[in-house]
């Protein structure tokens, strides 16, 4: 046990959690004023409900001895065996900090795939839909790369959680988006965004909170960890202002949407690669990041699926590139206990990532859609016409944000 | 008896409310409308969605007033709303039929 570790932990785990308050005003600002509470009742449902299945049987599933390379088993089934003293996964904390940890993780996942379907899914099916996602995509995805699975186990690297959390929630958010349908209206009406300073102060804490899940990953108060803070900052800026850069250049204004989005899109970009990639490599991932997402955002009017809030084109394309970028730049200098890129003479790394991913995508996929689908059958997942018109906010929960 | 509505731009109120006292016409409702005439929308964007809004915020005002007293009022908020840009706004002057005070029923001119 080091106490230095205990406290830089306790912090970094509380940095995740108000990650997903960020969330909620980075969404809630995006969506028309009639929807936002409706952003924020699910977000509040991931750190409900995931809190909850995560001590029953979640953190098992995802850290108990690995079962097949696919799933862990029961060891840690209601927190047997999970106490004060450290547990198998970090020597250096308690077991339940540990477990803490990893569960805002689990948490902040499902919340990052409602920007997908916002403005229109039902309440009752979205609980229904975290609850089977976690369970059946989530716990396993995280066991792969983390919990001692085949991912982790055959050196694909994901520091923070670039393919266990963006490119997974960015697949669902595609299954989701193409499974409960558009938004009544999109793309021809004009959807805009209600509250832009709300959105801004969201991605402001997404960022302070970034810190936390990026240095946290190292799991102790080390150098890699302050290499996670370091890089996390300079690909974040660079990324902001490669958008609004390509943004001014396109379309003539340098917009605020434009900054805040391009900071979320490299800081996604830098989630697996802070703990493998040094400064220099960080700002072209970030600077990569702020022009790729920004084209991606266009995927959607192309091939007509609403993605809301434009979660796959930043945490799919962006987690994408950041996990490739691992794969070409990451450094044993940085990190002993990582690997070499392919532009440290070890093209093997990039293969791996390109593989892993691969694989994730597909599983996710298929997984999600076939929930969504049962989810469908056993609820239903889109409100009806006049809910929708109405607000999900006054239709579903009785309240409005703004009277 | 004519009402007057005129359609001015919003940060122009103050002006035209001014104005109008000076010459002794008190008493207006105002209301925040959006529209378009000549003057041409803007253009906002979203995360490169490009969205051409053609409702422009605008302020309404409405006097009911004597006929005698239209040409001077007209005049006045003419003068005083003006910028000389597209998108100052119109004046709208119709026949008033009939008006009364709520408070004490009074009628037409008494009630003005």
């Amino acid at each position: 046990m080091n106490s230095s570790d205990i406290v830089f932990m306790f912090v970094s785990t509380s940095f995740v959690m108000f990650m997903i308050i960020g969330l909620a005003l980075f969404y809630g600002g995006l969506v028309r004023a009639r929807n936002i509470l409706s952003i924020i009742a699910q977000c509040m449902i991931c750190i409900g409900l995931v809190t909850i299945i995560w001590i029953l049987y979640g953190y098992s599933l995802v850290f108990g001895s690995d079962v097949f390379g696919f799933i862990g088993n029961l060891d840690f089934l209601f927190l047997k065996n999970v106490g004060q003293d450290a547990g198998p996964h970090a020597d250096n904390i308690p077991h339940i900090l540990f477990c803490m940890f990893q569960l805002m993780f689990a948490a902040i996942t499902p919340a990052l795939i409602t920007g997908a379907f916002a403005e229109r899914m039902k309440f009752k099916a979205f609980i229904l839909f975290t609850f089977l996602w976690s369970t059946f995509v989530y716990f396993p995805i995280a066991h792969w790369v983390w919990g001692g699975g085949w991912i982790g186990t055959h050196g694909g690297l994901d520091f923070a959680g670039g393919t266990v959390i963006h490119i997974n929630s960015a697949v669902a958010a595609l299954a989701g988006a193409i499974a409960v349908g558009k938004r009544k209206g999109w793309p021809v009406e004009q959807i805009k965004p209600h509250n832009l300073g709300v959105t801004f102060l969201g991605a402001g804490i997404l960022w302070l909170g970034w810190f936390g899940f990026n240095s946290g990953s190292a799991l102790a108060a080390n150098g890699v960890a302050m290499n996670a803070f370091f890089v996390t900052q300079i690909a974040a800026s660079a990324s902001a202002l490669s958008w609004m850069a390509v943004e001014w250049k396109i379309h003539g204004k340098p917009t605020v949407l434009g900054l805040a989005s391009g900071a979320v899109a490299g800081l996604v970009a830098i989630t697996p690669a802070s703990g493998f990639v040094s400064a220099f490599p960080a700002l072209l991932i970030g600077l990569v990041a702020g022009v790729v997402c920004f084209y991606a955002v266009g995927l959607k009017a192309r091939f007509k699926y609403d993605d809301s809030l434009d979660v796959v084109a930043i945490h799919g394309v962006g987690g994408l590139w950041g996990a490739l970028a691992t794969g070409l730049f990451a450094s044993l200098e940085v990190n002993p206990s990582g690997a070499d890129g392919l532009f440290y003479g070890n093209p093997s790394l990039f293969v791996i990532q390109l593989a892993d991913n691969a694989a994730v995508i597909v599983y996710s996929m298929i997984v999600s859609l076939i929930i969504f689908k049962i989810v469908d059958l056993l609820i239903g997942l889109k409100v009806s016409p006049e809910e929708e018109n109405a607000g999900l906010d006054i239709s579903l929960h009785g309240e409005k944000a703004y009277n | 008896m004519k009402k007057i509505e005129a359609v001015i731009k919003p940060f122009k109120l103050d002006d035209v409310k001014e104005a109008l006292n000076e010459i002794g016409i008190q008493g207006m409702t105002v209301s925040e409308v959006k529209g378009y005439g000549r003057q041409k929308g803007h253009k906002e964007i979203y995360r490169g969605a490009e969205y051409v809004v053609d409702f422009v915020p605008k302020v309404k005002i409405e006097i009911a007033l004597k006929s005698d007293r239209v040409e001077e009022a007209v005049k006045i908020i003419r003068e005083a709303a003006k910028t000389d840009n597209i998108g100052d706004g119109k004046i709208f002057v119709s026949p008033l039929e009939k008006v009364v005070r709520v408070r004490t029923g009074e009628t037409d001119e008494d009630a003005l």
